[in-house]
């Protein structure tokens, strides 16, 4: 048994030993620390980076923007790629650092759209990457006819077979949407609205879900669900008969952005990174591979014709100008928990 | 005494990963934020959480876990007086058993579940198979409160069964042949000796049960579908959606209390019965 341990501590410091000598061989050249999302970013194009500009990635994934915010806490990073809300809280707690456009000269490909926006409204910190919408995700052979509208989720005839989501402001904004108002509105009579709304709603439902949503439309159990465009990309991937649509009376979309933290420890590698990833092909490339939407004007003239004309992932321009972005407040949050609360404790 | 130094790490370590911690939600769960983003002290968490919204959470909370406790009780005792029997060959092995499953984690065991419960799941599927249920009908096995006690039922019974069954095997006995001496019959030996001896194990197998079953999220989020919220989801969803770490942590020390209390209250009940034991 000793005898064993004994192995097992060489083992370790073996290891350790090794790994501290790879650390060491590392430092020689330029290293960024990029901290992205899960599955987003195309096959290659870290690789295409390196070889550019010869500075290495160490690349680490998260899976939401709150797990990113503590691991920033206590870690150093020189890229991030926080939605547009955790951009504003980011803002607010002084953890982003200004960025250096003249290290950014692709910044002139950025969708005017996706600019001067509500949570970033100098344009100071972030970069757009990509853009998603929230919207229904269902089986086109489950339903007797193609969903276009948000009021579809009331249905009787799908009652037992949906799923709204586990997410106060994305299952309370859409609500609003469908009824007309802001999903940023504080107005109470409105919240009341939607409230009794989603509470009628309730017992139709499975249940409320977030990324398992996937997997109950795959098995058959829900015919409908809500989703986040990149994600239902992802599940039609699997089974052919699903099919997206973003409500006609307008949704959520939310935008992943690229920051450098206060705490980068090679602010330029990483501006280059931002720059890079928004060289046209790059942008056509990313978003092609995840069918996100595409943030840069060049890059979507390169994407093929079938997914720009797609309306699931690219809506039309009036559907867009009735969406909107969330913004982050303590009184919209403390508004929308109340609406919340009732509906989760209703019967 | 010159064993002393051998504690150090493990004060260290309590200090870092108990103490440190605990500090931290205290002091989250009596700040709010103000909106320039300083802490200031306030009770408000506290009041928010003593309004009826969230006393039902509470409540709902504590029933639930209360009926899973009961179920286990019920399910565990007997299963335990069967696997201390020692005339049972396979005891080790249906100990074994009842082991194995808790190697897994929880959230595993949980999501397997669904594979089997779900209406497309394969219950309903071989229900409908063999012609109980017609082409497109299904029980609807989840999403409800019913799903939600199930699941911690499952997933906390062998915290009761070990204990009750680890008290049972090194039950004493010429206690009870001496009981069989006296003329008492199978009823009388277990009301009179096995019982009142099996106590200490019935009293930490509930509390075995009842704290995990008041504080789980899991099992409520994957069987109830979220429709079921529990103390649990409620805090989860102040850390991970609404960024409110001080009604979580004021909600979390609620809920500390209410475990310490019913964990005081089972330890006083445990010593006055050692102390009938020994009589």
């Amino acid at each position: 048994m000793i005898e064993l341990k004994k192995r097992v501590l060489c083992l370790a410091a073996a290891l350790c030993l090794a790994a501290s000598l790879l650390l060491v061989g590392c430092e020689q050249k330029e290293t960024i620390r990029v901290f992205n999302w899960g599955e987003f970013i195309a096959e290659g194009v870290l690789e295409d980076f390196e070889e550019e500009t010869g500075i290495q990635v160490i690349y680490s994934e998260y899976n939401t923007n709150e797990d990113m915010y503590n691991k920033l806490k206590t870690t150093s990073y020189d890229v991030i790629v926080p939605s547009d809300y955790m951009v504003q809280q980011l803002i607010e707690e002084d953890m982003l650092a200004e960025l250096n456009f003249d290290n950014i000269p692709n910044y002139q490909y950025i969708d005017p759209q996706f600019q001067n926006t509500p949570y970033d409204p100098e344009n100071k910190y972030s970069v757009p990457y990509m853009w998603c919408t929230l919207g229904i995700l269902y089986d086109s052979e489950k339903v007797a006819e193609p969903i276009t509208s948000m009021t579809a989720m009331w249905d009787p005839q799908y009652e037992g077979r949906m799923f709204m989501m586990d997410s106060m402001r994305d299952t309370i904004g859409i609500t609003m949407k469908m009824l007309g108002y802001s999903v940023n509105s504080e107005d109470q009579a409105e919240l009341d609205a939607a409230q009794a709304k989603l509470i009628e709603q309730r017992p139709m439902l499975l249940g409320y879900v977030t990324d398992e949503i996937k997997d109950k439309l795959i098995s058959g159990e829900a015919y409908l669900g809500l989703a986040y465009s990149g994600e239902a990309g992802k599940a039609m991937e699997e089974k052919e008969s699903l099919a997206y649509c973003v409500p006609e009376e307008g949704t959520i979309f939310s935008i992943d952005t690229l920051c450098v933290p206060k705490n980068a420890q090679n602010k330029e590698g990483g501006e280059k990174f931002i720059n890079f990833m928004h060289k046209p092909d790059i942008a056509a490339r990313n978003a092609e591979e995840m069918l996100y939407g595409i943030a840069n004007t060049e890059g979507k003239k390169l994407l093929p014709e079938e997914i720009t004309s797609d309306e699931s992932l690219y809506p039309s321009d009036e559907v867009m100008a009735r969406s909107e972005l969330m913004a982050v407040s303590k009184e919209i949050n403390e508004k929308n928990e109340a609406v919340w609360q009732a509906v989760m404790s209703a019967n | 005494m010159n064993k002393k130094w051998y504690a150090q790490p493990y004060i260290l370590w309590s200090i870092l990963f108990v103490v440190v911690p605990l500090l931290l939600v205290v002091y989250f769960g009596f700040t709010t934020k103000t909106a320039d983003g300083s802490m200031v002290f306030s009770l408000e968490n506290f009041q928010k959480f003593f309004t009826p919204a969230y006393l039902e959470v509470f409540l709902r909370s504590l029933w639930y876990a209360f009926i899973s406790t009961v179920v286990c009780l019920l399910l565990g005792y007997p299963a335990a007086m069967v696997l201390s029997n020692r005339n049972l060959k396979s005891q080790g092995t249906m100990v074994l058993l009842l082991v194995i499953p808790m190697w897994m984690n929880l959230l595993l065991r949980t999501y397997a579940w669904l594979t089997l419960l779900e209406n497309e799941g394969l219950i309903n599927q071989f229900l409908r198979f063999i012609h109980v249920l017609g082409e497109g009908e299904s029980i609807q096995f989840l999403y409800h409160d019913g799903a939600v006690v199930f699941g911690m039922v499952y997933n906390f019974l062998p915290f009761m069964i070990l204990p009750i069954y680890s008290v049972m095997t090194k039950l004493d006995q010429s206690v009870v042949e001496a009981a069989e001496d006296l003329g008492a019959n199978w009823w009388h030996v277990f009301r009179r000796v096995r019982l009142p001896l099996s106590i200490p194990g019935v009293m930490s197998g509930i509390t075995m049960v009842f704290v995990p079953a008041v504080t789980t999220f899991a099992i409520s989020a994957i069987l109830g579908g979220n429709k079921v919220t529990l103390l649990g989801n409620l805090i989860e969803r102040q850390f991970g959606q609404m960024n409110n770490w001080n009604f979580g942590s004021a909600i979390s020390l609620v809920l500390m209390v209410i475990i310490l209390l019913s964990m005081g209250f089972m330890s006083s009940y445990e010593k006055e019965n050692e102390g009938g034991g020994l009589l």
